[in-house]
């Protein structure tokens, strides 16, 4: 019982000693700021170039900010274990017995802050570029999703990225590996930003049930993540 | 390594066969002769679908064995993360059973949509089971790709064992997400429209007789494939010694 | 019949497929065999 408990209190540990090293790396490279949401925001430009018509892009801008969110998701996975492998950091904190789901918590916190910051650019850039607008109740419903949705696309994404970690030709592996697996995300998400929006009409009413959606993606991959990580990195 | 190894060379015909799975083969042969016969020519059109009911005697066994070889996957991944029953044996049975299994997908979705464009119209509906199909399909080209990675042998068979059961984890997410999509839409699914087969004997026979050949014919694709994979690790286990063999003889060569 | 085409096309992909992969997988453990002594494989 006190083994299990001052385990569980290492994991905690790690976790916010991980987490806080990951956003302290980014505070200082700024890579996220100066790469990957500019990236972000050229994407939903060139949406609106390839789409051409305010009123198909009014239609579909809760779609296309979560297109670019997975977009960037990659990159971000990617970053987030190239900072990790570059120096085999990753080798010496399993090797020096730092638990792996506290590893794995960690760093999925740090891409869910890192994600929330994006997907908030992104939902700007949809009410400047695609004249996206919503109430306050359907803010409470966009802050709610994207909560959601960020704590999934963080789990799983660390997950996968861990998967692909340290092996050559991880970079173009890791978009065939993790969008199938998103594609719920894509969807619940995609439905409830429809219904913040109020696109098509639809009511915010609508928007709530597909949270369940999301719930369920991210409780079971950050479970699936805790649980598999260390398995994962042992070899 | 020495190298009298390579010299007595078994008989080519007998490097992943046996006496069970050259039966097996001619087994599957002549099950495929007689399916083709009975599919093509002896079996009847259908009242409602005609002629092209003949592809589901290749399509619905492929799609079969897809799932199968799928499933089969994830019991030898689980068989091998378990302690008790770790072996390489389980990794290179999951990799054969995936690749044949992509192989079976592919060839299901391209005769589904052949014969979704006789019987709907259309070659692709975002129907849900057809949906998820095409993501089981990207997920284990996916797996595939890992098992390709490199490292040690244990690496590869722990990454990709527990891909193999985070696949497990995802596709019944898929398939419930794109249902609710679909739901959704309102619009009425053409899939499952115009695909109600009356059967009569001969017709189920041929059938039945699809999915018991096609299920020997995994059978046999997975042994030789498992054991070509064993060859291989073999292969590459010997790789360096017969390496640094190759160069010493090298060396010497120039000298003399 | 009806929609011939289609239907000869869902047969051949479908054997010639399998076939081809058969052949290949014979092929590649043949190449490979060359190098593995017979008494390592424990199925022969």
């Amino acid at each position: 019982m006190s083994n299990s408990l001052k385990g569980s209190s290492t994991v905690i540990a790690t976790a916010r000693l991980i987490a806080a090293k990951d956003l302290r790396v980014e505070l200082r490279s700024r890579v996220l700021l100066n790469q990957v949401l500019p990236f972000a925001l050229i994407v939903m430009v060139m949406f609106a170039f390839a789409l051409d018509s305010d009123a198909v892009l009014e239609r579909v801008a809760p779609g296309l900010v979560w297109l670019a969110t997975l977009f960037s998701v990659l990159v971000m996975v990617s970053r987030s274990f190239a900072v990790e492998t570059a120096d085999g950091a990753l080798d010496q904190l399993r090797s020096a017995g730092v638990p792996a789901t506290g590893i794995f918590i960690g760093k999925m916190l740090a891409l869910m802050v890192q994600l929330m910051v994006l997907v908030a650019l992104l939902v700007g850039a949809a009410v400047v570029l695609y004249r996206a607008s919503f109430s306050w109740a359907g803010g409470v419903l966009l802050v709610t999703t994207a909560i959601a949705a960020t704590c999934g696309l963080a789990a799983v994404g660390t997950l996968y990225g861990g998967l692909a970690a340290g092996a050559k030709g991880r970079e173009t592996l890791l978009p065939l590996l993790l969008l199938p697996v998103v594609a719920p995300v894509l969807i619940g998400a995609t439905r409830a930003t429809e219904s913040a929006f109020g696109t098509n009409g639809i009511a915010i009413s609508e928007g709530w049930p597909w949270l369940g959606l999301l719930a369920v993606f991210a409780v079971l991959f950050s479970v699936a993540g805790a649980v598999a990580f260390g398995p994962l990195l042992d070899d | 390594m020495n190298t009298s190894t390579s010299l007595d060379a078994p008989p080519r015909d007998r490097v992943t066969g046996t006496q069970f799975t050259r039966g097996l083969g001619i087994l599957v042969l002549a099950g495929m002769v007689l399916l083709i016969v009975l599919g093509l020519f002896v079996s009847p059109a259908d009242v409602n679908q005609g002629e092209s009911v003949r592809i589901m005697y290749a399509h619905v066994p492929g799609a079969w064995l897809a799932y199968l070889a799928f499933v089969i996957t994830g019991i030898s991944s689980a068989a091998y993360l378990w302690k008790r029953t770790r072996s390489l044996t389980w990794d290179r049975i999951a990799g054969a059973s995936a690749e044949v299994g992509v192989l079976f997908m592919g060839i299901s979705l391209i005769t589904g949509s052949l014969w979704g464009r006789i019987t709907w119209g259309t070659y692709w509906t975002w129907d849900a089971r057809l949906t998820t199909t095409a993501f089981l399909f990207v997920t284990y080209i996916g797996y595939l790709a890992v098992r390709g990675l490199g490292g040690t042998h244990q690496q590869r068979a722990r990454r990709s064992a527990v891909l193999a059961l985070l696949a497990v984890l995802e596709i019944p997410l898929v398939h419930f997400s794109v249902e609710l999509w679909n739901t959704l839409h309102q619009e009425a699914s053409v899939a499952g429209r115009g695909t109600d087969v009356e059967m009569d004997g001969l017709m189920l026979f041929t059938l039945f007789l699809g999915v018991i050949v096609f299920t020997l014919m995994y059978v046999w694709l997975v042994l030789h494939r498992q054991r070509s994979l064993a060859l291989e690790d073999m292969l590459d286990d010997s790789g360096l010694d017969n390496a640094l063999t190759a160069r010493r003889a090298e060396a010497s060569g120039v000298a003399r | 019949m009806d929609n011939a085409g289609f239907i000869v096309a869902s047969y051949i992909v479908t054997f010639g497929a399998v076939g081809a992969y058969a052949v290949g997988v014979i092929r590649r453990s043949r190449k490979s065999s060359r190098e593995v002594p017979r008494d390592q494989r424990p199925w022969s």
